[in-house]
């Protein structure tokens, strides 16, 4: 048997073996990835310095593409096959996509999410995230040295079921661990908090390039409880983009409807707009094919032109707090985040509201990833940041259709997560054997305004009178923010569960297809690397094991003690085999058999943090 | 302690209805801070398992235990007397009018300031039937009237989501969308 080293739960288990774990930003205008590194958690640059990676996709005609600047350069003459803000087509089909007749793209209308044709064929959103997402891991193992342990990717606090779920599966799809994802503003709450040894209530506003979120979050001691969130997955600094472009079309009579008009209409408007930034008046200069637009835009024309914008993210700012029940003096302070609180004039709506300065001292680019890479350090199982927790919340409402197209909500937004909530149903026929459901996500009373995201069937229920069956159907989110859902009829015990891979998600043969077919990793031989990820498993529990049994090991009996002992050793037996199969299934007897001694642990902890409390309430 | 233990018992506090908010929210924090699965992210399949269930359960209770109307029904289930709030909607004729009265002045409110007004009378007439909810529960220890007045005070709490739409609808309609 080969030597094991023992270690404290929350330390790394073996110093020599590092496990490097990035926090990744993957946004609609940019992307980041950063790391813990020496205790300080930094972006990581890639070989020319530059730690921002453009969220864009260029694909060429043989089987080539361009990913970051190069793509970024090639968008006013190239438009229809560099994909740009492709975060604002995740999870979604083609009519949810607002203001899509002015993209240059050409969209494939697929059930479930939409799809872009270009020279290299149709790709789907997911499959686009994944090439970002692969560029920033090698950058993270080029930078290393070395294989990543995992990720944490970062989410809109305000993405629905269908987002989060391409999300993970694009992070999957470019080869990567997902630890867990987490909302954009906690993430900056967290690198914001950290650096400012912060307490009290805080408001994160972050508007991105192209989604707006509003947090507020309680920190406490190292704790970030998220309160409520709120925002709009489809708003950014794009639609500021557009709607400047629009009103100086507008202005000048100028036409834009060619796709590299369209492109260079976007350009200019985002030159702008930065120039505006700095600037009370800038030029509006566009190359189009019907002749050239220069057109002076002062500060007060941008802020007027996009007022609406502004004006719907503080609604936004509004109905969270009242979600909160906290009144505006109450929050200490308002974290800026993402570059388009760059505007003047969000700064300026953001100060008037809460009557105080918003806090701008960390770059509003970076600080999503720094807070990313704290979280993913700890999951790794370091505990550099001391005792970090974060209580993060359910952005909207889930539920189930009942009768006549109502919504029936079984979990409230802004409940915290993880969670499990049941509700009770019946059958409405005599006789009825099976029962349809249909899962939604949203705040409307209607099935038909809120989104879809899965229907499944409850078979084999006995015959009876209408009513007379008790269904009991369960939620349950994890800490990523992604649903289980199960129904089980009371009497019979008939049962059906589903992972809510909502009508978009991808399977997962779809991904290992995907993976074999075109992709980055394809040169990665998929065995190998299977293999490889079973004994990496098996390694993390057989040290997890041991690590157990040296702290709590005076919980177990003489004969539980022989049962994990030998199942530690059976694990160890097939890892230096050539068979995943038989490797994972060993790791997964390992960790079935230690379940029973996992929650007599958890018992011990959770009454060691109680002990001496009772004292107080006595 | 463990799973099947009542919210009270897992959050060590005395089974009763007054409690100090601030309290329960600590015990909260401490409790996750042993059970969240992200401390068990590197400690294998079995502590993951075992950390998401209590995790869950952990929040259930401090749902329950926070909000005055969850935790006063409860308390009624505890002691035997379920709220049973779908077969049993009889209400006090003077109760019904007063609802009737606020749907009015609801339907009738055209501005923040009127709904504000309105959201005041609401939100004392629950503190004032939740003192009352205190007494029953935990001096008369008479269950079943406090049930009753928990019955009545779901129908305020869901009027009092009304008028939360109502402030909704106005934000977007006032900016003109």
């Amino acid at each position: 048997m080969a030597l094991l080293q023992i270690s404290e739960p929350g330390q790394a288990p073996d110093p020599h073996q590092r496990r490097i774990a990035v926090g990744i930003d993957l946004g609609t205008t940019h992307s980041l990835v950063a790391a813990v590194r020496s205790g300080v958690a930094e972006c990581l640059p890639d070989a020319q310095g530059r730690v921002i990676l453009p969220s864009v996709v260029r694909y060429l005609a043989q089987q080539g593409r361009q990913i970051g600047f190069d793509a970024l350069a090639a968008i006013a003459h190239d438009p229809e096959n560099t994909v740009a803000s492709v975060k604002r087509f995740m999870g979604r089909g083609l009519q949810d996509i607002a203001g899509r007749d002015k993209l240059p793209y050409n969209f494939v209308d697929q059930p479930g999410m939409v799809s872009l044709h270009t020279t290299a064929g149709a790709k789907s959103p997911v499959e686009i995230s994944a090439e970002i997402l692969a560029t920033l891991r090698y950058r993270a193992e080029d930078t290393f040295n070395d294989d990543l342990y995992g990720a944490v990717i970062t989410v809109p606090a305000y993405f629905d079921e269908a987002q989060r779920q391409a999300t993970k599966d694009a992070a999957q799809l470019a080869g990567l661990n997902v630890l867990r994802l987490i909302s954009e503003p906690t993430a900056a709450a967290i690198a914001y908090g950290l650096d400012n040894a912060s307490e009290g209530v805080y408001a994160v506003y972050d508007l991105g390039g192209g989604t707006f979120d509003i947090s507020i979050l309680r920190l406490t001691q190292g704790v970030f409880e998220v309160i409520a969130t709120g925002g709009d997955s489809a708003l950014g600094g794009d639609d500021y983009d557009r709607a400047l472009a629009d009103w100086v079309l507008q202005q000048t009579g100028a036409q834009a409807t060619q796709a590299s008009d369209k492109a260079a209409m976007k350009l200019a408007a985002r030159a702008c707009k930065e120039a505006l930034s700095a600037t009370d008046s800038a030029a509006f200069e566009a190359q189009l094919t019907g002749g050239r637009i220069h057109f002076e835009v002062t500060q007060v024309q941008f802020e007027a032109a996009t007022a609406e914008l502004t004006a719907r993210t503080m609604n936004a700012v509004r109905k969270a707090l009242r979600d909160a029940r906290l009144g505006k003096d109450e929050v200490r302070g308002v974290v800026m985040v993402g570059g388009s609180t760059r505007m003047p004039q969000i700064q300026r709506a953001v100060a008037d509201f809460f009557g105080r300065e918003p806090l701008t001292n960390l770059n509003p680019d970076e600080v999503v990833a720094l807070g990313a890479a704290i979280q993913a350090h700890q999951l790794a199982g370091y505990n550099s940041a001391g005792d970090l927790l974060l209580l993060d919340v359910i952005p909207l409402s889930l539920g189930i259709e009942t009768m006549g197209g109502l919504v029936e909500r079984i979990v409230p937004r802004n409940q915290t997560i993880p969670t499990a909530m049941a509700q009770d149903f019946t059958t409405y026929q005599d006789g009825q054997t099976a029962l349809a459901l249909h899962v939604v996500q949203g705040e409307r009373d209607l099935v038909a305004d809120c989104r879809s995201l899965a229907r499944f069937e409850l078979r084999g229920i006995p015959p009876m009178a209408a009513g007379a069956a008790r269904i009991r159907v369960t939620f349950t989110v994890d800490a990523d923010g992604l649903l289980q859902v199960s129904a089980r009829e009371q009497v019979s015990g008939a049962e059906a569960k589903i992972d809510v891979k909502p009508s978009y998600g991808l399977s997962d043969e779809q991904i290992a297809k995907m993976l074999q077919d075109s992709f980055s990793t394809a040169e990665q031989d998929m065995q190998a690397r299977a293999l490889a990820e079973a004994r990496v498993e098996a390694d993390r529990m057989v040290l997890a094991t041991h690590s157990a049994l040296a702290a709590d090991g005076d919980l177990l009996s003489a004969s539980e003690r022989e049962r994990i002992d030998a199942l530690v050793a059976a694990t160890l037996a097939a890892k230096p085999l050539d068979d995943a199969k038989a490797i994972e299934a060993a790791t997964e007897a390992l960790a079935h058999g230690t379940e029973a001694f996992a929650a007599l642990r958890m018992n011990r902890g959770i009454k060691q943090a109680l002990a001496g409390k009772n004292v107080e309430t006595i | 302690m463990n799973l099947q233990s009542n919210d009270f018992e897992l959050f060590a506090l005395p089974v009763q209805f007054a409690q100090d908010r601030a309290a329960i929210d600590a015990r909260w924090k401490d409790l996750q801070r042993e059970a969240h699965p992200d401390l068990f992210a590197a400690h294998g399949a079995a502590a993951l398992r075992v950390a998401m269930q209590w995790s869950v359960r952990i929040n259930e209770a401090y749902q329950r235990l926070k909000d005055p109307l969850k935790r006063a029904a409860y308390l009624c289930e505890l002691h035997g007397t379920p709220i049973n709030a779908h077969h049993n909607t009889a209400m006090p004729a003077e109760f019904l009018l007063q609802q009737m009265s606020w749907r009015e002045a609801l339907e009738e409110a055209s501005s923040e300031a009127e709904l504000d007004q309105l959201n005041e009378q609401v939100q004392q007439a629950r503190r004032e039937e939740l003192q009352q909810c205190e007494r029953l529960l935990d001096v008369e220890h008479d269950y079943p009237r406090a049930a009753e007045l928990v019955r009545a005070l779901m129908f305020i709490e869901r009027f009092a989501h009304n008028i939360e739409a109502r402030f909704d609808r106005m934000d977007t309609v006032d900016r003109g969308q």
